[in-house]
């Protein structure tokens, strides 16, 4: 299990991953060995998974960005397997959740032009199977998006 | 905005997948020098194509098993000024994501809770009370994948 020195280090790092771990340890009043010994720990026992890079697709020309709720066919058994492995084949799918509530599944979708967006949702969206439903909600900015845990 | 090549685009999705490999590392995968693909992760950089890099914890293991993603709907729009809820919600700790949306809602948040108890204390005590806020719907997380996206 994890202890509030656990939690103390991984609430510096995540604050800014890219610093270096003698300064995670300084903050959290530790030697740096034993920082290093609880992240390697911490790693072996899968609570931290590892560092990914954040990609600004907008950057790459990707100016649209949209949330799209679907709710599925559900007399199906094999409805939402067979729809998840086919929206993975969709490249502009960033992220795939399944949900408890109104909405069965979102897929974010990017694209980079809204008749882009428009080719995309006809040509590789409708024609995902076992969708009964879908609403659309459009990104207009992003308020905030940190993703850190309150530790 | 910046074209890619193909290497740039593997270049990508290696530190998409683990951002703590260097440049040597990265020079070693795709048959580039260790300068060469210094320049290249420097160049995508500078362009803004990589802009943070975030620790992957699973939340779960952490303590925290439930997300809840919200629809927020304001109920007093342009009497209320939209920096008040934005400036509310953002200082939440338990609010891991705020959209401004158009459609169905206004805003979506991502909300990360202990337990469902934990999760209806935020709700009630810090969600409900937020200025200006109308009708939410609650959707509860049972699972999440990240797709590489379009990086071919």
């Amino acid at each position: 299990m994890l202890d509030d020195l656990d939690r103390h280090i991984l609430r510096h790092l995540q604050s800014d991953p890219d610093q270096p771990v003698a300064r995670v340890a300084k903050a959290a009043g530790v030697p740096v060995a034993t920082c290093y010994k609880r992240l390697d720990r911490m790693q072996a026992m899968g609570a931290l998974r590892g560092t990914r890079a954040v990609i600004d697709w907008r950057a790459l020309g990707y100016a649209v960005q949209v949330s799209l709720r679907i709710s599925l066919d559900k007399t199906d058994p094999r409805a939402f397997d067979e729809f998840i492995a086919a929206a993975r084949a969709v490249p502009e799918v960033t992220e795939i959740q399944t949900f408890l509530g109104r909405v069965d599944v979102r897929l974010e979708v990017i694209a980079r032009t809204m008749p882009h967006y428009q080719e995309i949702y006809r040509d590789r969206i409708l024609s995902l199977p076992h969708i009964a439903d879908i609403e659309a909600l459009m990104h207009v900015a992003a308020i905030k998006d940190s993703e850190s845990l309150p530790l | 905005m910046i074209d890619l090549d193909p290497i740039d685009r593997q270049i990508l999705r290696a530190l998409q997948e683990d951002a703590t490999q260097k440049a040597a590392e990265i020079g070693r995968c795709f048959g580039l020098s260790q300068p060469a693909a210094w320049r290249r992760i420097k160049r995508l950089t500078d362009a803004g194509v990589i802009t943070t890099r975030r620790l992957d914890l699973d939340a779960e293991k952490l303590g925290f098993g439930v997300t809840v993603f919200l629809g927020v709907k304001l109920a007093t729009k342009g009497r209320v000024s939209l920096e008040d809820f934005e400036r509310a919600v953002t200082a939440i700790p338990e609010v891991q994501l705020v959209q401004h949306v158009l459609g169905l809602y206004d805003y979506r948040l991502r909300i990360i809770a202990r337990d469902l108890p934990d999760f209806e204390r935020v709700l009630r005590r810090r969600i409900m009370t937020l200025p200006g806020v109308g009708n939410v719907e609650a959707n509860v997380l049972l699972s999440e994948e990240r797709r590489p996206g379009p990086l071919g």
